[in-house]
């Protein structure tokens, strides 16, 4: 792999950009591998990334059944937190931020990690409490966040209606050390930090069947024919179901579609990510300078990558209210993601009842903030074939023991 | 130059003269003129700077398509960002602004970027900027965001407000062409609901402009005709400046109707959107003309031949007096001769195929064009306007034959069928060698819920470029709407790269995607470093990402692509067609939700009472509720505590009317409650009431209240304030789906009665003097209910208590609700009733260990947690949670339970604290035994209260422990017993 670099940029524009290599391999696949991981979504190539990078496997196929990064991975409005309030969930979603602000280097592809500060504004009384109890549990967790100001809130995001005449913003929760980070960059670069280490990423191979023998994984059938493997990881966000049904065991998780849309771009006015969940919106602006929004999620499942209009129209009501400057602008496209969602809303990173094969899924709305730390927990999962501490309390037995996750926490309104 | 031609211009109203600005410069147009053609008739045809390199950049279009000549337009609370010139319609005092440049537009610093663009191939930025690590946000990051984005953010509140309107038809007709035209009438001659939309401000599409005859006529009388007849049919709706946006499943189809954006602050809406459910969807799109592919052909002048047709024919504007015109196919002739016919000069037709034999070439040479065929030009002259171009052989590699000397070019790569509608939805497109061009696959249409096709194209959308007529009554739903008569033409041949062997020196120069700065090489590139699938192309490149999303030249990019890959167009395929077709306001959107009634605003019977008391305000959920009522002078916090004071020593009055009340009915209503909710209801006596609790499936708490007895089979079920819809929902959700056969109605009643509580020591003294019923402690025991009337209002008083005290709840009909609750004012005087806020009966039940849910649930609590258990009933088989809460974890004997916190040194714990336990955990997390839920100063202590849930909880009354501070601090608390105020109840129960 030839480093990227300003220097490298200056080297080939001599040469007219003619002499670069491909960013990864396009190999047929072999017949059998160490390691094969159904899914070359971020989630998937970074779990192959990190069993070469910490454990040394790289006999490892990636299969894509259409384009890597095509799925969740590049439809997402890309932010990145971890002040999330239960521990196992801070503790995984602070080490992928905190992988997220060295990664451009690790893999030598610029990722933008942008760590511009996520603010989620509280706008009743119930929710202050809420994020005040965040707070208190990320400082025990090691997160750095503080429940800030109105006042504090407009002077870093000046465009931002803190009187609104309905919800007016009473403080905000805010992670300095939150951001963004350009989506396809990420899966790019994993890519090619994976075929760099001879993996072989193979796009356009669906997997049509899971073999086993005596209760243990022995290989796939794919579009491409059968390939055998030692251990499987299937990494497939919202086709989870359809995978983990080949591999004989069902899992407790609904596919909905998540709606996001992009404005026009226009110059920088807003350099923070905001959160607010009373009205249902997020929105940052990204580098390009389109505003991208983050609508809801439908109440019935499908797998059509399209969604439920009235949610593009409460969500940018919602914005609106709290940018009122928004008006104006215009929706330049919209979009849909298929999300597995699970009961607590959070994860899976566990082994299954078919020995040797694994599953990492149901990130649901929030995925791509943990792309490094799942892959992370994932491949050490895989290669132990036991689960780490970021990884041990995501098992599938939880929803069998009522062992919840809960991140939903601030549902409730009061009396 | 360019300029207006003295005669001519079918659109504009040359006795109806327009004054607007440019960047402060004062021009002059005419009603009809789009603000492109007005620029362009005052000789502007640099209009703005392209996205990366801020190249200088003139207009290229003449419609939608348009990616160069976007403009902020209006001032202050009319500013708007990206408006396409070429769509805007001209109006009286239009202050127009060119965008994406420092310090002007002639003059542009950003324009070094175009010095390095060498440096600065597609990607380049994945590349790079990686080290120092801090310097991608405090330096490239910055930079970066400033050279990007295009026009500039609004700043002040929008002064236009929007409206949205519901319809539906039989059938809707995108596109008000001849095509469309034609299938509306069919549609509504066979008696079916039209409804017609066309974007532009003018019917007839691009016929008129094409001197075009359908079925005989000239298109301008055809159309003037059709038009007649359809306005007089009463099952056809025609719209114009109406843009279909989006196609949705089931007929559902999204409209955006510039109602004023033309004539602004005229009172009326700016924006109409439509949300139309229809039978069937034809589309009547047409198609955008393709730029071509050679060295600067972004220089400004150079434009598509169909939109200099238009400019000349439609406006009489004159791109400039020497245009030379390139094309692969016959119809950028029609241009040619356009201009010819209006006294402009057309030194040369260059053509890329080896011959030009159809009869469009012929009229052209016989008005004494040259053509020259099998020509290409190698390369564009020029800086901020073309000066001349270089031709060249199109089968070679750009040697340069000769110079032609003009000001313009006119050039057309083919036509692309307008597919978006039809691909919304998930209908595909197929390629058609023959036109070169994507068409819709008939045999892959987007389906309807009844199986049929949902969209369906019809004219050049298509693909039906050249057809001989429109066939009468034919049209809808088949192949037989025809845009249009047009000259038997020659096949076009596809030219993706002009000259074929340019080399990478030219590919350099030759623009894709125009706006956002992708030129051939580009695209090579990606191709070379194997972002192969055109997914990854146009987001590794940034092709048809830009504002036209790849209208103008994303099939020039996939051509590219493809044989940069070795493939065939079709194998490269497309993008996703994504709504919207073209950019709508997020205001339209959002509608008339908008500040007070941004969403639906609840407010009960007794609101502007409490307005005038000067409460303040708290929302719950929709709903808003008094916070407190603060007196002059008064702190938020000194009103509560005077409040919950006055309550316990007098009598308060608290407007409870937003708490949730169901009325579930029939004669197995029992039988469901008793599933609902933890504890039996069955068995609850006619005039009396019961606490209880309602769990999820998975056993966690998640709602209470009191229900009351009504009647042998009717049962009154109190809610939270903001449950009380998802609680409703909850018990549809069963009676519907799980006990479809159960004999039960529910009825939501929270907003037919107004709920007041008479609350304190004095609160049976004001109701006997308000008089009409008994309400002693023998008549209406706690919790009991009775009901009767009180000073003449027709009343129900539940003896129920949510503070400790002597409480009375005492709902009216919601008509009755503000003058009852004057006369319990007034009532009261005499023994000092004050009305309380939401936040003193927090504080009150908090001081009596009450529990609320949102605070001590948080949806990961069960009832057992919270000391609730003697709300299950043991005996019941069934109720819904219980086999969730019989699973391991929740069984445990080792989870946190609830226990009351006081601060040792009588100070409030801060909200959310969590018990510190020693050590950490695996993941390095310091370890935690509790927390706090609940955090008060109470008045009647005068001193800080807490609930909280701690490890082992009840177990562990007078142990110290430890609260967390979010500075690194701790707060030390004693563990007591929740209930720190009347601990035996002797003050309700009386």
């Amino acid at each position: 792999m030839k480093r990227y670099s300003a220097f490298a940029i200056a080297r080939e524009a001599i040469g007219n950009h003619l002499g670069w290599q491909k960013a990864w391999a396009s190999p047929a696949p072999k017949a059998a591998y160490d390691v094969i991981i159904v899914g070359a979504g971020g989630h998937g190539l970074a779990t192959a990334y990190y069993l070469g990078k910490n454990h040394g496997i790289t006999n490892v196929a990636i299969l894509e059944k259409g384009w890597l990064g095509g799925g969740n991975t590049g439809r997402n409005t890309t932010i990145i937190r971890s002040n999330y309030l239960q521990d196992p969930s801070a503790a995984i979603y602070e080490k992928s931020r905190s992988l997220y602000e060295t990664l451009s280097q690790d893999i030598n592809y610029n990722v933008m990690f942008s760590p511009r500060g996520v603010m989620m504004l509280a706008q009743t009384h119930h929710e202050v409490r809420g994020y005040r109890r965040t707070a208190h549990a990320n400082a025990l967790q090691g997160v750095t966040t503080e429940f800030i100001t109105p006042a504090r809130v407009k002077e870093l995001c000046p465009i931002l209606n803190i009187d609104g005449p309905r919800y007016p913003v009473l403080g905000a929760l805010w992670q300095a050390r939150g951001g963004t980070g350009r989506h396809d960059a990420v899966a790019w670069g994993y890519a090619r930090a994976c075929s760099a280490m001879g993996m072989d990423i193979i796009q356009q191979c669906e997997v049509t069947g899971v073999r086993s023998e005596g209760g243990q994984v022995t290989g796939v059938e794919t579009t491409k024919g059968a390939i055998a493997c030692k251990k499987m990881g299937i990494v497939v966000a919202g086709h989870s179901g359809q995978v983990a049904d080949m591999a004989g065991f069902r899992l407790p998780v609904e596919a909905v579609a998540l709606q996001a849309l992009v404005s026009e771009p226009i110059k920088p006015c807003m350099d923070v990510v905001v959160m607010a969940n009373t009205v249902h919106g997020y929105m940052s602006q990204s580098d390009k300078g389109e505003m991208v929004i983050g609508g809801g999620t439908d109440g019935f499942n499908n797998y059509t990558q399209r969604g439920s209009f009235h949610h593009i129209e409460e969500t940018l009501r919602a914005l609106i209210e709290t940018f009122p400057m928004l008006s104006r602008l215009k929706m330049l496209r919209q979009w849909g993601g298929i999300v597995d969602m699970t009961g607590d809303r959070s994860p899976i990173i566990s082994k299954t009842p078919l020995g040797n094969c694994f599953i990492n899924c149901g990130w649901g709305t929030g995925g791509f903030k943990a792309i490094p730390g799942s892959g992370w927990a994932m491949a050490d999962l895989m290669a132990r074939g036991e689960p780490g501490p970021l990884a041990e309390a995501f098992d599938l037995w939880r929803f069998k023991e009522g062992r919840f996750i809960d991140e939903s926490v601030a549902a409730g309104v009061a009396h | 130059m360019s300029t207006r031609l003295s005669t001519g211009g079918r659109l504009i109203d040359r006795t109806a003269p327009q004054g607007f600005t440019f960047n402060g410069r004062p021009m002059r147009g005419y009603k009809g003129d789009t603000l492109a053609a007005a620029l362009l008739a005052n000789d502007q045809m640099l209009m703005g700077r392209s996205f990366k390199y801020h190249r200088p950049r003139g207009v290229v279009a003449s419609g939608v398509e348009e990616p160069n000549a976007l403009m902020n337009l209006g001032t202050g609370a009319r500013l708007e960002p990206n408006q396409r010139a070429t769509t805007t319609e001209l109006f009286d005092g239009l202050i127009a602004a060119s965008q994406n440049h420092w310090p002007s537009l002639d003059f542009d610093i950003g324009f070094l970027n175009n010095h390095a663009a060498r440096l600065l191939p597609a990607g380049f930025y994945y590349k790079t900027f990686i080290h120092p690590r801090a310097f991608w946000k405090h330096v490239f990051e910055p930079i970066i965001r400033q050279s990007a984005g295009l026009g500039k953010a609004p700043t002040e509140l929008d002064a236009d407000r929007y409206e949205q309107a519901y319809a539906f038809c039989d059938v809707l007709v995108a596109g008000g062409g001849i095509a469309g035209l034609n299938a509306a009438l069919s549609a509504a001659t066979a008696g079916q609901r039209v409804i017609l939309m066309e974007q532009s401000a003018h019917w007839g599409g691009r016929a008129p402009v094409d001197g075009a005859t359908v079925q005989g006529q000239a298109a301008e009388s055809w159309i003037a005709a059709t038009l007649a007849t359809l306005a007089a049919m009463p099952n056809v709706t025609l719209r114009l400046r109406t843009t279909v946006a989006g196609v949705y499943d089931h007929g559902y189809v999204l409209a955006d109707e510039r109602i004023a954006d033309h004539t602004p602050g005229d009172g009326r809406p700016r924006q109409r959107l439509w949300r139309l459910r229809c039978g069937q969807i034809i589309a009547a799109t047409g198609a955008i003309e393709r730029p071509l592919a050679f060295a600067g052909n972004d220089i400004p002048g150079v434009m598509l031949a169909s939109a200099v047709r238009d400019y000349v024919v439609n406006w009489a504007v004159s791109p400039g007096d020497r245009t030379v015109v390139v094309t692969n196919n016959d119809d950028a002739y029609l241009t040619a001769i356009a201009l010819k016919e209006a006294g402009l000069e057309v030194p040369a037709i260059l053509d890329a195929r080896a011959t030009a034999t159809g009869d469009l070439p012929s009229r052209a040479r016989a008005m004494g064009i040259r053509v020259e065929t099998g020509k290409a030009i190698a390369k564009v002259k020029g800086g901020k306007r073309v000066t001349g171009v270089s031709v060249c052989v199109q089968a070679g590699e750009g040697a340069v034959l000769h110079d032609i000397a003009c000001d313009a070019v006119a050039m057309s790569g083919g036509w692309s069928p307008v597919v978006h509608l039809y691909s919304h939805c998930g209908g595909k497109v197929v390629w058609n060698d023959a036109l070169a061009a994507f068409v819709p696959d008939t045999a892959r249409p987007p389906i309807n819920h009844d199986g049929r096709p949902m969209v369906v194209c019809v004219g050049a959308a298509a693909g039906h470029f050249a057809a001989d007529a429109v066939s009468p009554g034919g049209g809808v739903g088949t192949d037989g709407a025809i845009s249009r008569d047009a000259n038997p033409a020659q096949a076009i041949q596809p030219v993706w790269v002009m000259p074929q062997g340019a080399g990478i020196k030219l590919r350099s120069k030759m623009w894709l995607d125009y706006q956002n700065d992708v030129k051939v090489s580009d695209v090579q590139l990606a191709a070379r470093e194997g972002y192969e699938s055109v997914e990854h192309t146009k987001r590794y490149t940034t092709l048809g990402m830009a504002t036209d999303q790849g209208k103008l030249s994303n099939i020039n990019g996939l051509a590219v692509l493809a044989a940069a890959l070795d493939v065939t167009i079709p194998q490269v395929g497309t993008t996703t067609f994504r709504p919207p077709y073209t950019p709508v306001t997020l205001g339209a959107l959002a509608g008339e939700a908008r500040g007070e009634i941004f969403q639906p605003l609840r407010r009960t019977p007794m609101h502007e009472i409490h307005e005038k008391a000067g409460a303040y305000f708290e929302p719950v959920g929709l709903w808003r509720r008094p916070y407190c009522f603060a007196q002059q002078g008064e702190s938020h916090a000194d009103a509560v505590a005077r409040e919950v004071n006055n309550t316990r020593q007098a009598v308060g009055l608290l407007d409870a009317s937003t708490l949730g009340k169901i009325v579930v009915k029939g004669p197995d209503a029992g039988r469901f409650l008793d599933m609902l909710y933890t504890g039996v209801m069955s068995t609850l006596p006619v005039g009396k009431c019961r606490y209880g609790l309602m769990c999820n499936e998975q056993g966690f708490l998640s709602d209470d209240g009191v229900v009351a007895r009504l009647s042998e089979d009717t049962w009154l079920c109190h809610t939270t304030s903001g449950g009380a819809d998802r609680i409703h929902g909850w018990m549809e959700d069963w009676l519907q789906c799980e006990w479809w056969d159960w004999q039960v109605y529910t009825a939501n009643l929270t907003e037919q009665y107004a709920q007041i509580a008479v609350v304190g020591p004095n609160a049976r003294k004001l109701l006997q003097d308000l008089g009409g019923m008994d309400v002693s402690r023998e008549a209406l025991p706690f919790m009991g209910w009775a009901e009767g009337s009180l000073a003449g209002f027709p009343v129900r008083v539940y003896r129920i208590s949510f503070s400790g005290e002597l409480s009375y709840e005492i709902a009216v009909p919601a008509s009755h609700g503000a003058a009852f609750w004057a006369a319990c004012v007034t009532a009261g005087k005499p023994y000092g009733a004050m009305p309380y806020g939401t936040e003193a009966l927090h504080v009150m039940r908090a001081e009596k260990g009450f529990i609320m849910i949102g605070d001590e649930t948080d949806g990961t609590v069960i009832p057992q947690d919270l000391g609730l258990g003697w709300a299950i009933s043991k005996k019941k088989a069934d109720y819904l949670g219980k086999r969730g809460q019989e699973r391991t974890y929740l069984a445990n004997p080792d989870r946190w339970t609830l226990v009351g916190f006081e601060t040792l040194d009588g100070s409030v714990i801060p909200d959310g604290a969590y018990v510190i336990t020693d050590g950490t955990n695996a993941n390095g997390q310091r370890n935690t035994q509790g927390r706090v839920t609940s955090t008060y100063h109470s008045p009647t202590l005068n001193r800080g209260i807490a609930m909280g849930l701690l490890l082992h909880g009840t177990k562990r009354l007078g142990e110290v422990v430890q609260f967390n501070t979010v500075s690194g601090g701790t707060v030390s608390a004693k563990v007591v017993d929740p209930v720190f105020v009347d601990k035996d109840g002797v003050k309700q129960n009386v």
